[in-house]
């Protein structure tokens, strides 16, 4: 439904975004995931045909994105950034206005407004300005907006932000409840959101597309160690100095709680029985031990962090795609 | 509906329900009706100095006297006013990031620039409308030409058409409003000086073409009771070379 080929954008010297490929299949959830500035909306941009890419081609249902823009825009429902609505009409005035604009008129545009309007609960709004609604209702006619024509491909960025937390458990039911009939890119900084909604994840970091995989694979794929984490009745100054010699030890952290620890250890070593052995021989008084499993917050950190001093090269080719761009389509429900 | 007559619905209704549309017309009323009082009044006293020089009835042309004076100050008046009209067109759009949202709807951009454009039109021919209060009155008392004074509406509504599409085209440039009140400003003020520029050079063909170029003489024809195609052609081709310039500038803004 949605394909995208090698696609750059460079503002002046500025890039972007470069060389993402990616693809949506009929009714998919793909989830954007990357932090603040990582091109997500500027690749939002370029397949609503706001803005066209420097290099590469985009294409929705078919249709060229540069090429064949009012057929693209026809296609689809967008929800940009910032909800776009003008805060001098009423709810249902807005609604008219952008049924009207996708070309819905007489009975079809009142039978899809109030359809719409119910699946959004926007109801008790419907007749006031949109200037006195809060924050949450008006990213709420935002998604009206999109969601009125009934679109084969909604694009969404960010459509959670500014809502209540019940008010998100709505909207994510109702974003997975277009699964299957409606193809939907969406774009967050919010990992649970991704986990929660989308079938499918696309990292995306400095422009570049780091990973793609469905949420669980990808933090079986980038575990490229295991973790342990410590509880200690007393712990000297230097334990974490000396838990780095024990063999098979990568990293030693400072856990969240007083006197825990984190070890992180080499993928596929256990060394818990050996870090047992050297704790309760220094009589550090061993409380609890137990290993943790990856969350897809650590992927999503340890791919878009470049704090942390790890040359993304490291990384191991097996778990992260970054050398290799020849992502496969998984089918949808994966 | 089409997009054209969906968008310029759209702009009506933001037009009414923001200040800005009363004050402008409220100001451009005021001083339409000032001015034709002043010129009344002027006349009035020219009158009755010709009675007492000539003794008897004296011929007084109000067409000469009140409504050519009128229609030349009122130039001036559009110049000031139209930008303010113009200024949130586009601009609004940026700075609220509705932009974005009419750029990826199924509509052509030269839709939306006709629909805004037709929105502020219909605005303000309803403002030249409740005008010709003064031309109805006065015509209750005396007697004058009305076809000189319908070709000076003509002229009004062609004028206005042209100041509002610099309007919109100086609003496509740039997201904030002030500056695109500025901007138009500036534009419309060059276009007028062009005419000076024009008369100095004199009768040289450059300087036809520099007049020519100015509304100045077009406008003042239509002022005179002569509508001329020439006249006719230069604000017709002026109105569509600037809704031209405003779709390639909004286009040119998504390349950014």
């Amino acid at each position: 439904m949605i394909e995208v080929q090698q696609i750059t954008k460079r503002y002046g010297n500025l890039t972007a975004i470069a060389h993402v490929t990616f693809r949506v299949a009929k009714g998919e959830i793909l989830a954007f995931l990357g932090p603040n500035g990582a091109g997500k909306t500027t690749a939002m941009r370029i397949l609503t045909c706001f803005m066209p890419p420097t290099e590469g081609t985009a294409s929705i249902a078919g249709f060229d994105c540069i090429d064949q823009a009012i057929e693209v825009k026809r296609q689809i429902g967008y929800l940009p950034e910032t909800p776009p609505v003008y805060q001098e009409l009423t709810v249902s005035e807005y609604l008219t206005f952008v049924g009207r604009l996708r070309g819905l008129s007489g009975k079809h545009l009142s039978t899809k407004m109030d359809r719409v309007i119910e699946r959004l609960s926007l109801g008790s709004v419907r007749e006031r300005l949109i200037a006195n609604l809060s924050r949450g209702y008006r990213q709420r006619v935002g998604l009206a907006q999109a969601l009125l024509h009934d679109p084969p491909v909604l694009i969404l960025d960010e459509p959670t932000v500014g809502l209540d937390p019940k008010q998100i458990i709505e909207i994510r039911e109702l974003i997975k409840s277009l699964a299957g009939s409606h193809s939907v890119i969406l774009s967050t900084h919010i990992l649970p959101e991704a986990t929660a909604v989308c079938q499918r994840v696309v990292i995306i970091n400095g422009g570049r597309i780091v990973a793609e995989d469905t949420p669980d694979q990808l933090s079986v794929r980038l575990r490229r160690s295991e973790k342990i984490s410590l509880l200690l009745k007393t712990m000297p100054p230097d334990a974490m100095d000396r838990l780095r010699d024990v063999p098979g030890v990568l990293h030693v952290m400072p856990g969240t709680e007083p006197r825990t620890l984190v070890v992180e250890s080499e993928l596929g070593r256990d060394i818990r029985d050996e870090l047992a052995r050297f704790i309760v021989k220094n009589e550090w008084g061993l409380l609890e031990l137990k290993s943790m499993s990856m969350t897809l917050e650590d992927v999503f950190l340890r791919l878009t962090q470049h704090e942390d001093g790890m040359p993304r090269q490291e990384h191991d080719p097996r778990d992260v795609q970054s050398d290799d761009r020849t992502h496969t389509a998984l089918p949808p429900g994966t | 509906m089409l997009p054209v007559q969906s968008i310029a619905a759209k702009e009506l209704r933001s037009y009414f329900v923001s200040p800005v549309v009363y004050v402008v017309s409220g100001v451009f009323l005021l001083t339409f009706g000032f001015l034709a009082y002043l010129y009344i009044v002027f006349t009035g006293a020219q009158a009755i100095q010709l009675m007492q020089m000539q003794g008897g009835a004296a011929q007084i042309n109000l067409n000469d006297l009140v409504f050519r004076n009128l229609f030349a100050s009122m130039r001036f008046v559009l110049l000031l006013i139209l930008p303010i009209l113009t200024m949130r067109l586009f601009a609004e759009e940026r700075k609220l990031r509705t932009f974005e949202f009419l750029m990826t709807a199924p509509v052509r951009i030269i839709e939306i620039v006709i629909g805004k454009f037709l929105g502020v039109y219909i605005i303000y021919l309803g403002m030249l409308l409740l005008t010709t209060l003064v031309p109805i009155v006065l015509s209750l008392f005396s007697d004058f030409d009305w076809y000189p004074v319908l070709s000076g509406y003509l002229g009004l509504a062609l004028l206005g058409a042209l100041f509002l599409a610099v309007g919109v085209f100086a609003s496509a440039l740039t997201e904030n409003q002030i500056v695109a009140a500025f901007t138009s400003f500036g534009l419309l003020l060059m276009l007028w000086l062009l005419a000076g520029l024009g008369s100095i050079l004199g009768d040289a063909a450059s300087g036809q073409f520099i007049s020519y170029l100015s509304f100045m003489e077009h406008y003042d024809h239509l002022v005179h009771g002569l509508i001329d195609t020439k006249d006719l052609v230069y604000f017709l081709t002026g109105l569509t070379l600037m809704l031209f310039l405003s779709h390639r500038v909004v286009d040119s803004t998504r390349w950014k």
